[in-house]
């Protein structure tokens, strides 16, 4: 049985390769931990290897497939968790030195799903800590590096999934996305980002940052992956009060059905003006748009220039909103339950005082007090009820823009990949959150998917599609289409050279 | 002109000791970032209803049937520190005299 090649396995051609007993899971398993092991010194997406463990849910998938009864087509398939999303028995420190220690004892719902299907459950990716940041690095414990220049950052929060599957460590990997931190970094890394309609995934099992906006997704090397992750980690969940009812499935058989011939004409894609108009867009950004524009219009898409009107205060609304709502989520942690405990503090507020002080890291610190003080007493209305009501108008200029569009194109984020260090200045790592943002806020859903090469940097520059809430399909249609005719087939880093 | 924010006194209320540098960094970039944020004021909100939440839901409710928790041992072993793996155990809450 030959070890699988890697460089160009997505989920479904592994499945296909599993379905026909070319390749065991064991195999398949073994080649990703070889990978990490040569890979990871430089990449640095992992926190926590469960190499052993792996293994042996490996064999476990291998005798099933050899006993004709796979748990589904993905049976054996490694997947990669963000340390936010806990998986029963392995750590979970969300980035964070106050959760070191901590090994969860229950599976998230996605986690739990994704084991019901037989995926292999490898390793913890690294993150910004408790998923605030845009570049991977305020990690408490490993600046991870972009596969395609590791000079730069692979983006944030969900740098590490993003990198690992970029660096094709692994075949797939889950992230979560607040103000964008799925997309972000899979446009910077060259990969597949899906952030699903706010309540499709169950966030039970996730650490929570700004409840409202937290959404789990996938990150993979193609459409027809997103989708299949997306099939088995939606839908209902009892665990979460504000996980939507509605069915989740069909998704990949939907992209699977999509062939050449298949174009988008009867498709409307709105352009929205704002973003557009953007300063910080950079000229090989705008180019690579520009040309997928061509792309989707030569593919039967009709074109049109669409209003968000208030996109300019999204960044201003979420930084009030998620850290408001951080601000609250956080206070559990206090030393007390689990995590790290400052045991030198001899009563019970210096305990919380002196746990909290070292146990958060710089950017934890800045959003928690900005929150804090955005809820205090005598500047809750000027603030967070102000921004609450802000959030009103930004939602309802996505419901006046699909009045007139299906679906709505725009760039995933100003730039490529920045190096490390040179976004110092907090406001201005804020400010290039800016096209993700604006749908965390609304609840819409939203995918990345690479377009193209910068060609002053060599970087790939990614585009962001985005559906109304529940219409994922069309983000895989447009997606898929676009990704079959798309000049740049493939997306492959230099790492090895 | 007055300061909007005060980093020692929100600190406080949200149990973060901070020294005496981070505090004054943190100082100003709060103010940079209150600065930025105040942009939302030029809008007009008068009549706008508040979004809390992306998802309109309301009254979420479980059957109301006793179901069985988790083991409390598993959860207790992640605490920093308990009595007999049983309870956590906490510093004095209560000021006066010191037990042993």
């Amino acid at each position: 049985m030959s070890m699988p090649d890697l460089k160009h396995a997505d989920i479904k051609s592994l499945s296909a390769e599993l379905a026909a007993g070319h390749t065991s899971s064991v195999a398949i398993t073994r080649a990703c931990i070889e990978r990490i092991k040569a890979v990871d010194g430089k990449v640095r997406a992992f926190l926590y290897l469960n190499d052993e463990d792996a293994l042996r849910q490996a064999e476990e998938a291998d005798k099933r497939h050899a006993a004709g009864q796979p748990l589904s087509p993905y049976d054996g398939i490694p997947i990669g968790i963000k340390d936010c999303i806990a998986v029963k028995g392995q750590p979970c420190t969300s980035g964070s030195k106050i959760l070191q220690g901590v090994q969860s004892p229950y599976d998230a719902t996605a986690v739990a799903r994704l084991r019901a299907q037989g995926f292999v459950l490898l390793g913890r990716t690294n993150m910004d800590e408790f998923a605030m940041g845009s570049s991977c690095e305020n990690s408490a414990f490993a600046k991870t590096a972009n596969p395609w220049d590791i000079a730069r950052v692979p983006g944030g929060s969900s740098g590490g999934s993003a990198a690992a599957v970029a660096a094709w460590e692994l075949p797939v990997a889950l992230g979560s996305d607040t103000g964008g931190s799925i997309r972000q970094p899979a446009s910077f890394c060259g990969v597949t980002g899906l952030k699903p309609t706010y309540g499709r995934v169950s966030r039970s099992g996730l650490v929570a940052y700004a409840s409202s906006l937290d959404q789990i997704g996938p990150i993979g090397h193609s459409v027809y992956d997103c989708a299949a992750i997306l099939d088995a980690i939606g839908g209902h969940d009892k665990m979460d009060a504000t996980s939507l009812p509605a069915p989740c499935d069909g998704f990949a058989k939907a992209v699977e059905a999509l062939t050449e011939k298949d174009d988008l004409s009867g498709v409307t894609i709105g352009l929205p003006k704002e973003y557009f108009e953007v300063d910080a867009l950079a000229g090989g950004v705008k180019g690579c748009l520009n040309d997928a524009i061509a792309l989707l219009k030569s593919s039967g898409a009709s074109v049109k220039e669409v209003s968000l009107p208030h996109t300019k205060y999204a960044i201003a609304t979420y930084y009030i909103i998620a850290t408001a709502e951080a601000s609250a989520n956080l206070a559990r942690f206090d030393g007390i339950r689990y995590g790290a405990r400052a045991m030198d503090a001899n009563n019970l507020i210096d305990t919380y005082l002196e746990t909290r002080g070292r146990g958060f890291g710089p950017e934890v610190q800045r959003r928690i007090i900005l929150g804090t003080f955005v809820l205090s007493s005598g500047y809750y209305d000027a603030y967070y009820l102000r921004a609450q009501k802000v959030r009103t108008l930004i939602r309802r200029d996505f419901e006046e823009a699909f009045k007139q569009c299906d679906i709505l194109l725009t760039p995933t984020s100003p730039s490529v990949a920045f190096k490390f260090g040179e976004k110092s200045d907090p406001l201005q790592m804020y400010l290039a959150d800016i096209f993700t943002i604006a749908l965390n806020l609304s609840g819409n859903c939203g995918m990345n998917v690479p377009a193209g090469l910068d060609p002053a940097t060599g970087m790939p520059v990614g585009i962001q599609f985005i559906a109304p809430a529940l219409a994922e399909e069309r983000l895989f249609r447009a997606g898929r289409i676009f990704e079959m005719r798309r000049p740049q087939r493939q997306f492959i880093p230099k790492l090895d050279s | 002109m007055s300061k909007v924010i005060d980093v020692g006194y929100v600190a406080e209320l949200a149990r973060l000791k901070l020294d005496q540098p981070t505090q004054q960094r943190l100082q100003s970039e709060m103010e940079s970032i209150l600065a930025y944020i105040e942009q939302l004021k030029e809008l007009d909100v008068t009549g706008i209803e508040p979004t809390a939440h992306a998802a309109q839901m309301t009254n979420v409710w479980r059957e109301d049937h006793a179901e069985s928790s988790f083991p409390r041992k598993e959860l207790l072993a992640n605490a920093p520190k308990t009595i007999n793996g049983e309870l956590i155990a906490v510093p004095q809450v209560l000021p006066g005299e010191e037990m042993s």
